[in-house]
């Protein structure tokens, strides 16, 4: 189980700071997240943290494609 | 030691006017400040009117994460040719950026200070913008340090803030009302969960307050930045102004909603009207009788470099910097001469007290005048077609104060002649040069240091004199001798006529 980052990631290290398992690494063109290390936050926060603070709609999908952040929120 | 440079409250009879280069300084309005503040903000570009013509500063883009979305910004931040808060071209790295500081502050010795200003929000990116601050008081001690913030993460590293000496902060603050901020911030990141709508807006108010109030216990300087969006928040900012001002805040910075639909942002796609010069004037001038106002600021991105209004930050890039020979310890020293050679002249401006307008032959019950100027270090440096913004001056009998600059888009290319400016965009309904005589509606003079044919017929046909005789000159007296001119014309006195009707 884990989230992925889509090709909208406009690289702005919010999601980096504040994910629990230091899953998310830079990479070109756009971070990525290590689905060995994410937990979709369970146990950690409500929440997946990454899209919470992701200023970016369709930015982050889980395992079936479906976005955290949908266009028009 | 006065210190003519925050303060632009319209003087309302006697007491005020101009003193010198610092102009429109009435004394009730730096009266708040004690000698300690004036000190500290005397060599701060971005808080010292007078100060932004001499020193200057640059910001470091350390910071790209942030923890509110504002409907004014979009943060696909990478466009070089956009110049907007929140625009950078290259985020750095603190080790980077410390670089970048040292290379910049050697080759511009005017250079005394530091901010960092996003292109996110400083304090959500606390690690990266503490180590820079860290590292650069170690090497570059005589560099002020100062940060922006919106205020979310404020109460909470406001002992961090006062532990690394920053003692300049900036919050953007654009409403008291969760109502109103519910219009502007959709959303904020709090305690681990997204916070939308007006529960998110009254988190971010009480934080911002919060903050503000801490700061200015604690004896740091605080200026508050405000968005002016129409229809949104233009009313309320007078309260804001108020509420700021009573917890201590010493400057207000009231800018205007920047906001093409070509920037992506959501007021921009949603066509959200931009204000006008004249309501931001007004704003301003309403907010002023609470405080002292700034009217000086160019609203620069996150990764600007040197003077205000002349932005140098190409000559900085990372592979430029990489082949720099610096030599910091002298680049140290030379600084150290240039900022006190500049302290000395403006010390010394100050002493020449220049001559009253009363003196001058000016009838009390002249009406004020609005003039455009084409300057650049403040003097009338600047032909008309190459002004990338002009300088707006009020001329009243209580002397010249600065109001506002107003942002052009070139025409001239640069050539020996001028041409007549028909450049036009794709798509554009009017010339460059129809649009820049549109921008400097309201203003009855242009001084410039030449103009063209062309420019000079569409000025005069536009009820707008353009006056390129005080080429060279300090801007002010070039204000005052053309407002001079004017009176004596007798064009500035009441109508007889409509004397008698009223």
């Amino acid at each position: 189980m884990a989230l992925q980052i889509t090709q909208s990631c406009v690289n702005c290290w919010a999601c980096v700071d504040v994910c629990p398992n230091d899953a998310i690494f830079q990479d070109t063109p756009h971070f990525l997240i290590d689905d060995g290390k994410c937990t979709e936050c369970l146990g950690d926060h409500g929440v997946p943290q990454c899209a919470a603070i992701c200023p970016i709609e369709m930015a982050i999908v889980d395992e079936l494609g479906e976005f955290l952040n949908p266009p028009g929120r | 030691m006065e210190l003519p440079v925050i303060s632009n409250t319209p003087s309302e009879s006697e007491g005020g006017g101009c003193s010198s280069s610092g102009c429109g300084t009435a004394p009730d309005a730096l009266g708040h400040l004690p000698d300690h503040i004036r000190a500290k903000v005397q060599d701060h570009p971005c808080y010292s009117e007078e100060a932004h013509h001499y020193f200057a500063r640059m910001h470091v883009a350390v910071a790209p994460a942030c923890n509110i979305q504002c409907n004014y910004c979009n943060r696909k931040y990478d466009c070089s040719n956009e110049s907007r808060p929140g625009v950078v071209s290259e985020l750095l790295t603190p080790d980077q950026a410390i670089k970048k500081v040292l290379a910049v502050a050697a080759e511009i010795p005017q250079m005394t200070v530091l901010g960092i200003a996003g292109p996110g929000d400083p304090l959500a990116n606390p690690g990266r913008t503490f180590e820079t601050f860290e590292q650069l008081s170690a090497r570059a001690p005589d560099i002020k340090l100062c940060v922006s913030t919106n205020g979310l993460s404020l109460p909470q590293y406001v002992d961090e803030i006062a532990k690394h000496n920053i003692d300049h902060v900036t919050i953007t603050i654009n409403c008291v009302d969760p109502e109103v901020g519910a219009k502007i911030y959709p959303w904020i990141y709090w305690e681990n969960k997204r916070i939308f709508g007006i529960e998110g807006a009254k988190i971010l108010i009480e934080q911002q307050q919060k903050g503000l109030q801490m700061l200015t216990d604690r004896g740091i300087l605080v200026k508050v930045n405000s968005v002016l969006i129409p229809g949104v928040n233009d009313e309320h900012l007078k309260e804001v102004s108020k509420i700021v001002k009573a917890k201590g805040a010493f400057l207000h910075n009231v800018m205007p909603l920047i906001a093409e639909p070509e920037h992506g942002t959501y007021y921009g796609i949603m066509e959200q009207p931009e204000p006008t010069p004249e309501m931001l004037q007004d704003l301003q001038d309403a907010c002023a009788g609470d405080m002292a106002m700034m009217r000086h600021c160019r609203q620069c991105r996150a990764d600007a470099v040197g003077l205000l209004g002349e932005d140098r930050g190409d000559e900085f890039t990372l592979d430029k910097i990489d082949v720099m020979d610096v030599d910091y310890e002298a680049a140290m020293v030379r600084r150290k001469e240039v900022h006190d050679s500049i302290i000395e002249q403006l010390e010394a401006k100050r002493g020449n007290a220049k001559p009253k307008v009363e003196d001058l032959g000016i009838p009390a019950e002249s009406r004020p005048v609005l003039m455009a100027v084409a300057g650049k270090n403040g003097v009338v440096a600047e032909h008309f077609g190459h002004a990338k913004e002009f300088l707006i001056y009020e001329a009243s009998p209580a002397g010249v104060r600065f109001i506002s600059h107003r942002k052009t888009e070139l025409y001239c290319g640069g050539m020996d002649s001028c041409g007549d400016g028909d450049v036009v965009d794709a798509g554009a309904t009017e010339s460059l040069l129809d649009r820049n005589i549109r921008i400097l509606e309201g203003c009855e003079v242009v001084l410039c240091s030449k103009i063209g044919y062309e420019p000079w017929a569409k000025l005069e046909a536009a009820g707008i004199a353009p006056n390129g005789e005080h080429a060279m000159e300090p801007i002010e007296d070039a204000v005052l001798a053309v407002y001079k001119e004017i009176a004596a014309t007798g064009k500035l006195l009441p109508a007889v006529d409509s004397k008698k009707v009223a």
